[in-house]
């Protein structure tokens, strides 16, 4: 069937709406390539002058490491703890099951500026101000929600007979974890653990509050570059964050189809 | 099942680590926000009468709920369009589709900003082009306001107003325009008699998520409103980390959690959470 004039219309108007959702993202990458010491586009001339101040700095260098190590921290432990919450959830069942998940999912519901406000006050008497643990905790809270969400969704695909089959036969919980629960959830693991990373990776807010001198990380030094705006060196360095975040997404959208095509 | 019901269950041992955690580390130190607001500076509800004793706290809350508006109302105008045309497509296209918006979800909020700061700047890329056109004679004032806030919001909010829609739109039986087709209805009929009118949970659901996900907005009024268009998320910040003034933020921050918490509760009922965030983890 031959599409209708308005089905046409609408199919052009979708794609100019996502084209607004990509492209303006995409302008770091010419900018940062500009020859010009202020953002530009690279009319007059293209320069890597601001990945090499990028990756001359020892100040972007060492915010690069250190949102590496907290986002690896932080979306492993946020992946160990709401994997067996996920789990435990998904077999135990009661009245208070569904607040227990309600208040797991929390952190993912409130806006990030009061966490961030919450870990602040909380955090001072702690001593937890500007350390890596603060930061590490505080990001694995909120990557929590992301791991339950995915994991949930692939229990709910498991044919609870072969968990009771398991311990019917005599395996204890952490053998039936080990060889019945976690190969078959694999992915929606793996999903939870993608997503935990790239939310440590780009945390800002409640890094802003939490963070001060000692701990800096980059997409702290961003929002600061981004405030005294004219530098390019910023744009290079978003070009960074933005290929990080592709590399993840891509990575794991090929890992999870090769999957498919195994199981097909 | 009396004895199973009485012994201790081991599953409690995994869920225990994480409920400890977040109960310690992150609702207690929200209740204790919440609390603050009835108890600094002073006991009472002092902080609580500033809605209606200043005007700039006034000014600020309804500033906020009209931006988020006007933001719902486009984000969900603009994901409809989309999500009908996603509706639609061929399935290869579709996944097309479906992977751009996924990008443009996890692509950061500060990056996102940062690209508007570029474009719409007084010497920005918009400017610059329009300018060496000769469309425009001056640098038009795209930014540092709320016009730059809300093409920021809206432009964030899109994937989050048509993942809701879509889940929607694709539970609708397509028999149903068919038969409106075949009995006459022209297309446009049946698009505004049939069609939409099926889509009104989706259009609920999508306006509160939108709604929801917007009044705590920080970076996007921060970055692209220069300062200017000060909305509930920064002046709580000013208030913590310039003024020290914990009594006002904290009560603002109880206002917001409590209209999240509520709207959070009205969208449940029109489609189930797990819908809609689960269509986000996908």
């Amino acid at each position: 069937m031959k599409p209708s004039l308005g089905g046409r219309i609408n199919h052009i108007a979708a794609w100019m709406i996502l084209a607004i959702l990509i492209v303006p993202s995409l302008v770091s990458f010419p900018v940062s390539i500009t020859a010009k010491t202020y953002l530009s586009l690279p009319w007059e001339g293209v320069s890597l002058q601001h990945f090499r101040n990028l990756l001359t700095s020892p100040e972007w260098i060492s915010s690069f490491g250190q949102s590496l190590l907290i986002a690896i921290a932080a979306s492993a432990l946020a992946t160990l703890l709401g994997t067996l919450a996920a789990i435990g959830l998904w077999r135990l069942s009661g009245r208070f099951i569904e607040t227990i998940r309600a208040f797991l999912l929390l952190p993912l519901m409130v806006p990030p500026i009061i966490s961030a406000m919450a870990f602040y006050r909380w955090w001072v008497p702690l001593g937890l101000i500007d350390s890596y643990l603060g930061i590490i905790l505080a990001h694995a809270i909120l990557a929590i929600p992301m791991v339950v969400i995915t994991v949930s969704a692939a229990l709910a695909n498991f044919d609870l007979r072969l968990e009771q089959a398991s311990r019917s036969l005599g395996a204890s919980l952490p053998t039936t974890l080990r060889r019945v629960i976690l190969p078959v959830i694999r992915p929606g693991i793996l999903a939870g653990a993608v997503f935990a990373f790239i939310l440590s990776w780009d945390e800002i807010v409640v890094t802003l509050f939490i963070s001060k001198f000692d701990v800096f990380t980059l997409p702290r030094r961003l929002w600061n570059g981004m405030r005294e705006n004219t530098d390019p060196t910023v744009a290079a360095a978003a070009v960074v964050l933005i290929c990080t975040t592709l590399v993840f997404i891509v990575g794991f959208a090929i890992l999870s189809r090769r999957r498919g095509e195994e199981a097909a | 099942m009396a004895t199973r019901t009485s012994r201790f269950n081991p599953y409690w041992l995994l869920v225990a680590p994480a409920v400890l955690l977040v109960l310690a580390l992150y609702v207690a130190p929200i209740v204790n926000v919440l609390l603050l607001s009835v108890t600094d500076p002073k006991p009472g509800l002092g902080n609580y009468a500033k809605i209606f004793e200043s005007d700039t706290v006034a000014n600020l809350i309804w500033r906020t709920i009209r931006l988020c508006l006007i933001t719902t109302v486009a984000a969900v105008t603009l994901g409809y369009v989309v999500s009908y045309a996603m509706l639609h497509a061929l399935s290869g296209v579709r996944r097309r589709m479906m992977s751009i918006l996924l990008i443009s979800f996890w692509i950061s909020v500060l990056v996102r900003s940062f690209a508007w700061l570029m474009l719409l700047g007084h010497n920005g890329l918009v400017n610059g082009a329009l300018l060496s056109l000769g469309i425009i004679s001056e640098p038009l004032p795209l930014m540092r306001n709320e016009l730059g806030v809300l093409i920021g919001m809206t432009e964030y909010m899109i994937p989050y107003a048509i993942l809701p829609l879509l889940a929607n739109m694709q539970g609708i039986d397509p028999r149903v325009t068919s038969a409106s087709r075949s009995l006459g209805a022209s297309s446009a009929q049946t698009f505004f008699r049939v069609f939409l009118p099926l889509t009104k949970p989706g259009i609920i659901a999508a306006s509160l998520l939108v709604f929801i996900s917007s009044l705590g907005f920080y970076v996007t009024p921060a970055i692209l409103g220069g300062g200017k268009v000060q909305m509930i998320a920064e002046y709580i910040s000013v208030q913590l980390l310039v003024t020290v003034r914990w009594g006002v933020a904290a009560m603002l921050a109880t206002l917001m959690i409590a209209s999240v918490l509520a709207l959070m509760y009205v969208l449940n009922r029109f489609m189930k959470l797990s819908v809609v965030f689960g269509g986000v983890a996908r």
